[in-house]
């Protein structure tokens, strides 16, 4: 066992956990945000992506021993004030998801890039979003609505 | 009030979704809940000796392990096949057991062998570990090909052939074909898709032992379907005491719609513990024992006269089922693939021969489309084929031999309603800017690269399935569909369906149509579905069914609100009923001013006795609350149609090809949601081009399979594609009253011989699907030497 310190969607917390405790098990197990998925075991789907101090993680492949001091940002910490972020806004009007399951790990990889890049060429949004696997959208909104959030944010 | 259907109205329920509140069956967590986990077979084919949980059974955490042996004394019924085919020698169909739990032999790797119950998931895992499981290894049957020519699997199921289904008229066909004035063959696979909705499947059983009352959370596209299967065929519970809740799916696209064993076996193990279970997959299991699609050997003939008219048509099919037939799994090769071998083309006749086999693959189902690609496939590559031989440019071929005349009746089963095939074809090679294809090619040839044009004319059958029509062939079912239409006192309306949702986007859909016909407003509109303690008896999202279907049962509901409305605004307005209108949510008695909005009607049917009124509102006879039941059985199928266009180009060097551009023009008849429409046309044509560039379910010889992971599995990702044209024409459907076609398979039954026509065009050999960089690479390497050995 291990005791963890770290914030959660601007939340300080702590917690005891086993060692072999992967993030996405603290997230939806232990903090029960669900709204992080897990959609592979092999690192590939991308529905688990959260922030972990700012940069998207895959939070199936990283230890929760490894968080510790870190700030987190999870799809439940992105809206404020019950405003949603600019780039869920610019899914919901571009239509770019369709079943949800793959969305939280999307519209968290997406943000990345716009903090990377913030005007990102078609070509960039989807050689970026590579690494997030979406099997109803065929992709096209969700590229438009990245888009979308870049004119925005 | 605008009209809402036909506007690109955001979706309702997306807000939940992005924020992080969708709630999954995984996200299910109940109070002193088990952790469950299957032992499944490593084995493609073995009889099991002997399990011995003794071990397993005094791991730390351990509740309970159960086998085969406990589910059949508990005499819990197998899985069942749907719809019974009948050979053609009017023999049934040949169907094996299949148990939940596997008794004495296992027919797949991942078949099911045991449940570990404990009290965490590492727990249960480590003991699994520990279950000792001595199995006899047999050769395992693997290849669709083979499946005949090898030892029968299952007892008693010879040659392994489940059955040998005919369609059609045969001596006629092969008089076609030998008069014709060439005959054109083509040898096809449709290769072995893994559906991959990105929510891998989960169950969470709960048993109430004092009440008695089973309540099953489950990823599934057909709540009442399932909990009808569990307790008519599997006995595991009255459907009285038992609930089957589905609650936000994360995709399905036909992989969810029926019950699986682990659905079975949780559902009685919390019975047998009677404490909560929860299984949930993960994503190999999913590769494993989610349901397959496709898989088909086909050959087949086309008879053409010298002018380029079709003539005839004969097509045999070897379809695996893999090693069990699962529940739409006779209907997907049979009543949903050979009716469809005509395309949308004027055939004079046709015979279409299907046999299905059993191999220690897992079992295979329906896959969006369900037979409507299989068929496309081979009739597009076919007729690209045909014109390519006889030297016809692909779109002229195609309108010359288009059904032009409506209603048209095939040859086979289908009475088409409606369609304007050239229509569709035109704004294609517009939008495609077909006229400077030969401009584009020379580019791609200065850059190294050969490009290539594919064409894929497509007609559907969906709206599945009017009864009247399936039964005259053959099927022992329809599929009907229910809607309730609940108005609430204050006026807001709760819309029930007995369809459901696994990203279609229907909460909006149906509010639309419901705010059209009501004069609500939407935001005062909600759907509920998925969960058969709330709403009426349904038969589930597939098959393109929800809107033409299901929609249309909401619909009448709605046409009997409005009757009754009117009967009771006309007692409050003094007048007759049939002096009143109903337009835009208010009762108006015609040449006047009274008047009644919907929301005071309902009002007044929920609390008739008002304060200060000395009469009922309501008119005698007539029962108070406001809400209505519609059970619609459609009259005939939707044929939804459309022209896809696509182009390649291929890196000869590397065998890379890239779809560069890719246009689709449908028909779906009348359009709710634009935005909801085109995301379904996105996906599916994704999913199509997957399946001819990518995708690829793989078995070695011993029943392994190779691709179980998204490591080996390759799925279509975001940089693979151009932005996709997308546009429409409309003929509406004349079988309901939404002029509805349905478009959630249209994408994937159209794309694959598109890009497949596409690549051939550009490499000039024939290629198999997938066309991974590996394989075009050898064909060019193969082309290149015969044209350098034809120069020398």
């Amino acid at each position: 066992m291990k005791k963890i310190s770290l914030e959660i969607n601007g939340k300080k917390i702590s917690k005891d956990i086993q060692d072999h405790t992967i993030l996405s098990v603290l997230l939806r197990d232990i903090l029960n945000l669900t709204g992080t998925h897990v959609g592979c075991d092999t690192s590939q789907c991308g529905a688990c992506v959260v922030h972990v101090d700012g940069k998207s993680i895959k939070s199936c492949t990283m230890l929760a021993a490894d968080v510790d001091g870190s700030k987190i940002t999870t799809v439940e910490g992105l809206a404020k004030n019950g405003k949603m972020h600019p780039m869920q806004e610019a899914f919901k009007k571009k239509h770019g998801l369709q079943c949800g399951y793959c969305t939280p790990g999307m519209v968290m990889s997406a943000i990345d890039l716009l903090n990377t890049n913030k005007n990102p060429s078609e070509k960039e949004i989807r050689k970026w979003l590579e690494g997030n696997i979406c099997r109803c959208t065929g992709y096209q909104n969700i590229v438009a609505a990245v888009k979308e959030a870049a004119s925005k944010m | 009030m605008a009209s809402l259907v036909g506007s690109r109205v955001e979706r309702k329920e997306d807000k939940k979704f992005l924020t992080g509140k969708g709630r999954y069956t995984a996200d299910i967590n109940l109070a002193n809940q088990t952790y469950a986990y299957f032992v499944r077979s490593p084995h493609a084919r073995a009889k099991i000796k002997n399990i011995d949980i003794s071990k397993a059974s005094k791991a730390s955490g351990v509740i309970r392990i159960l086998t085969g042996k406990e589910l059949a004394a508990d005499k819990i019924g197998g899985l069942i096949a749907g719809w019974k085919i009948v050979s053609q020698d009017g023999t049934d169909m040949k169907v094996p057991p299949h148990p939940p739990l596997a008794t004495d032999s296992v027919n797949y790797v991942g078949d099911h062998v045991a449940i570990v119950i404990a009290e965490s998931l590492d727990e249960a895992k480590n003991a699994a570990e520990l279950v000792k499981v001595d199995y006899k290894v047999l050769k395992a049957v693997v290849k669709t090909g083979e499946a005949m020519k090898s030892e029968a699997i299952h007892d008693g199921i010879e040659k392994n052939l489940c059955f040998d289904f005919g369609l059609g008229d045969k001596v006629k066909t092969d008089e076609a074909l030998s008069n014709a004035d060439k005959v054109i063959k083509i040898d096809l696979e449709n290769n072995r898709l893994i559906p991959n909705a990105m929510e891998p499947r989960a169950s969470i059983g709960d048993y109430n032992s004092s009440s008695e009352e089973l309540t099953l959370y489950t990823a599934n596209q057909n709540p009442h379907l399932t909990r009808l299967v569990l307790s008519a065929f599997c006995a595991i519970q009255p459907e009285h005491k038992f609930r089957v809740v589905a609650p936000d799916v994360g995709g399905g696209f036909g992989s969810k719609i029926y019950p699986y064993a682990e659905d079975a076996v949780i559902a009685w193990a919390t019975k047998k513990i009677e404490r909560p279970v929860k299984w949930v997959a993960e994503r190999t299991e999913s590769f494993l024992s989610d349901c397959h699609g496709r898989d088909h050997i086909t050959h087949a003939e086309l008879g053409v006269k010298n002018d380029g008219t079709i003539t005839g048509l004969k097509v045999e099919t070897i379809a695996n089922l893999g090693s069990y037939a699962s529940l739409f799994a006779t209907v997907t090769p049979t009543y949903l693939y050979a009716p469809l071998i005509l395309g949308l083309y004027n055939i004079p006749v046709a015979f279409c021969n299907v046999k299905a086999v059993y191999t220690n693959t897992a079992p295979v189902d329906a896959y969006r489309g369900a037979g409507r690609p299989e068929a496309t496939y081979m009739i597009e590559r076919l007729v690209d084929r045909a014109a390519r031989e006889m030297g016809i440019d692909q779109a002229e071929f195609r309108n010359k031999n288009f059904i032009s005349k409506f209603p048209h009746q095939q040859c086979l089963v289908h009475n088409v309603d409606s369609g304007d095939y050239s229509g569709h074809l035109k704004k294609a090679l517009e939008l495609a800017d077909y006229k400077n294809f030969e401009k584009r090619k020379k580019q791609s040839a200065k850059n190294g690269k050969l490009r290539g044009i594919g064409f894929s004319t497509y007609l559907e059958a969906c709206g599945i399935a009017p009864s009247a029509v399936v039964m005259s062939i053959g099927a022992g079912v329809g599929l009907w569909e229910s809607a309730e239409v609940r108005f609430n006192a204050t006026g807001n309306v709760s819309v029930f369906t007995g369809t459901h949702s696994h990203g279609q986007g229907h909460a909006t859909t149906f509010a639309q149509i419901v705010s059209d016909k009501l004069g609500v407003p939407i935001e005062n509109i909600d759907l509920i579905h998925g969960d058969t303690d709330k709403g009426p008896f349904g038969m589930g999202t597939y098959g393109s069914r929800s809107l033409a279907v299901g929609g249309t049962a909401i619909v009448k509901a709605c046409d009997k609100i409005i009757d009754k409305g009117k009967k009771v605004a006309a007692h409050m307005l003094e007048a007759k009923p049939e002096d009143v209108d109903f337009k835009e949510g208010e009762f108006i008695v015609k040449d006047s001013n009274k008047k009644k909005t919907i929301g005071e009607i309902a009002f007044a049917c929920y609390l008739p006795g008002q304060y200060g009124e000395i009469k009922s509102p309501l008119p005698e006879g007539v029962e108070p609350g406001l809400k209505e039941t519609a059970f619609y059985d459609p009259v005939n199928f939707s044929f939804p149609s459309g022209s896809h266009i696509c182009e390649v180009e291929v890196n000869e060097d590397t065998g890379e090809t890239k779809v560069v551009s890719y246009t689709a023009v449908d028909d779906f008849g009348t359009v709710i949601n634009p935005n909801i429409v085109e995301g379904q046309v996105h996906g599916g044509v994704v999913q199509g081009i997957g399946q001819a560039l990518y995708e690829n379910a793989y078995y070695d010889k011993t029943g392994q399979l190779i691709t179980a992971s998204y490591m080996d599995y390759a799925m279509p990702k975001a940089d693979h594609f151009p932005e996709f044209k997308i546009d429409y024409t409309c003929t509406p459907a004349t079988s309901n009253p939404l002029g509805a076609k349905g478009c959630g398979e249209a994408g994937a039954i159209a794309s694959p011989p598109a890009v497949m026509n596409a690549v051939i065009d550009a490499i000039g050999t024939e290629i198999s699907m997938p066309a991974t960089a590996e394989k075009v690479w050898k064909a060019c390497k193969k082309n290149r030497k015969s044209k350098t050995k034809a120069a020398a």
